[in-house]
């Protein structure tokens, strides 16, 4: 399937990775992202669930470790289920199937600013050291070099709800050290910035990119690498980051997707449109 | 009993959506999108008119393409399943349109504050964000009860709100299910309301089940019978997305060149819209399985 290869999106990545354990079942880089998103879903959790990846995320989390998770969508849907077939956009409507409530995009960006929303996804075009993420200008307004979608409900997300995953592709032109616009704000400028702006709560917690994945320091709330996928090294993530990127002295590996897993991902994108290489 | 506001597409948007108007479209986000309203728009040659509304997935993207579009209040502009919106790029970064950009929060915020008749609603979203320092409609204030930090969101009240929904009496009394997104708002918020309908039914089939009337009758101007006014968005309880529609739209918007003959296929050519789409795929887009409610009772 292709994919538009711009800002604001996965780019696709050639080679299908093989799992040591199980060479005749390999899986896609994508699948794995997927499978890394679903896993920072804990069961019961309340999330508001983005489009594209986040939403086969959802899909897998529910159909894996968090049977009791709720799905929360910007277009006014609240879900307790999966959607019974696969789903391109989150308005397709065997996501309207026997949902738990169909509504106003007021009524669910109530419950976000609530703060009953326990985590949110969000994909980036470009990102900084404080999670800040911009999906709107590149080169910013006064000097536009690209324009982008914009917002959507992604900076109500960022600035809602408890926390947010950011899902994109780990390129250096869009890990820079400071974003040219904050369309959805991070950490600002660090551990302090969003009381002293008035934001209630929450922060990225995670970044998941096409190289690995990213936490954020407690104290200095700068971005730090975790753990890196199966067949990346530190040194190409560190290459890959327009900033000297702190590495977690005890960096893992991303588990790979179970067989489990894969099985189910392949039933929610069986044209493996999102998830394809 | 009050007089026909059934009218042609044509008289509709020719009445209702002048030159300079604003409007609010795709309220609903992404599903009951009036395609068919923006082609007759582009049709039409409308010019230097405000678009208003969450996230209208290639809608915008159309109607900026078309020439039609002099400012864009919005959240998002683009195309969902394969990102960018090419004719919207190209018109901001060569600086043709003027864009206040909004999140899908204040959005629904701004209209909220025109259905109320407030000139303001707060919010807790976008402190510190690029749109908060970009859009003059969103301002920091303190709230007087608790202190606390809030973003005042400026009243939206455009001319006209183009909606789709699923049926409507002649009157404008007019049942949508589904997700709804911000259309209950932006009726109420607009000066005129224009519904494309897919069917035109008897008032006793409206007023059986008011709670799923989408708005008050009263306030709409025009009533269109539009079936399949909202394809390639799907329309819940009448047909499916059509996702290779926006998966072609992406080759069929990246140049300037390409949109033209987009445009004079789809939108200037004399055959019926229904034809262009050929029988083969109206049907692959109609229900597989029907799931109806259960009946509930007004009576007394």
């Amino acid at each position: 399937m292709a994919i538009d290869n711009t800002y604001g999106q996965v780019s696709p990545v050639p080679a299908a990775l093989a799992r040591a354990d199980q060479p005749q079942r390999p899986y896609t880089r994508s699948e794995l992202m997927v499978a890394a998103a679903a896993r920072e879903i804990s069961d019961g959790d309340v999330v508001f669930v983005g489009m594209r990846l986040p939403l086969l995320g959802f899909q897998l989390a529910k159909s894996t470790h968090a049977p009791n998770a709720v799905g929360v969508y910007e277009l006014g849907i609240i879900r307790e289920s999966a959607a019974p077939e696969p789903i391109l956009t989150m308005g397709d409507l065997p996501n309207l199937y026997r949902a738990q409530w169909l509504a106003d995009t007021a009524d669910v960006m109530g419950l976000l600013q609530q703060g009953i929303v326990d985590a949110s996804f969000i994909g980036g075009a470009q990102v900084d050291r404080f999670g800040n993420l911009n999906t709107t200008y590149i080169g910013g307004l006064e000097k536009i070099e690209m324009r982008l979608p914009g917002s959507g409900g992604a900076c109500d997300l960022a600035s809602l709800a408890k926390r947010h995953i950011i899902i994109m592709a780990h390129e250096k032109r869009r890990f820079v050290p400071k974003v040219d616009y904050i369309t959805s704000p991070g950490y600002g400028d660090g551990a302090g910035w969003r009381e002293r702006v008035g934001l209630p709560r929450g922060g990225p917690s995670t970044v998941i990119t096409t190289l690995g994945v990213m936490r954020f320091d407690p104290d200095s709330k700068e971005m730090v690498l975790a753990s890196i996928h199966p067949g990346v090294t530190v040194d190409r993530v560190v290459e890959s980051t327009g900033w000297p990127l702190r590495v977690s002295p005890n960096v893992a590996q991303t588990p790979a997707p179970s067989a489990a897993e894969l099985a189910m991902l392949r039933r929610y994108d069986p044209q493996g449109y999102w998830t394809s290489d | 009993m009050p007089t026909s506001r059934l009218v042609s597409l044509t008289e509709a948007i020719a009445r209702f959506a002048p030159d300079g108007s604003s409007a609010a479209m795709g309220t609903a986000l992404e599903s009951l999108i009036p395609f068919a309203a923006g082609r007759e728009i582009i049709r039409q040659r409308k010019r230097d008119l405000t678009l208003i509304g969450p996230i209208s997935d290639i809608l915008f993207d159309q109607i900026v393409g078309g020439g039609c579009v002099r400012k864009v209040r919005a959240a998002w502009a683009g195309n969902v399943i394969t990102g960018s919106g090419y004719n919207f790029r190209r018109a901001v970064e060569s600086r043709n349109i003027e864009v206040e950009d909004h999140s899908n929060l204040t959005i629904a915020m701004a209209l909220r504050a025109g259905a109320m008749g407030v000139s303001f609603m707060p919010a807790r979203t976008a402190l510190g964000s690029g749109l908060y320092d970009t859009n003059s409609s969103l301002k920091a204030i303190t709230c007087p009860f608790t202190g606390d930090a809030v973003t005042a969101v400026a009243a939206i009240t455009p001319d006209v709100a183009i909606v789709h929904v699923q049926r409507s009496d002649e009157y404008g009394n007019a049942h949508s299910w589904g997700n709804l997104g911000v259309t209950r708002e932006a009726c109420l918020a607009s000066k005129h309301i224009i519904l494309t309908a897919e069917e035109i039914v008897s008032p006793d089939v409206i007023s059986s089940d008011p709670n799923r009337v989408v708005t008050p009758g009263f306030r709409v101007s025009a009533v269109v019978h539009a079936p399949w006014g909202a394809h390639p968005s799907p329309v819940p309880g009448y047909y499916n997305r059509d996702h290779q529609a926006f998966i072609d739209y992406q080759n069929e918007s990246r140049t300037p060149e390409a949109f033209a003959a987009w445009r004079a296929h789809w939108v200037d050519g004399s055959a019926d819209y229904l034809s262009l789409l050929g029988e083969e795929r109206v049907a692959s887009l109609t229900l597989k399985m029907h799931a109806l409610a259960e009946a509930v009772d007004y009576g007394y």
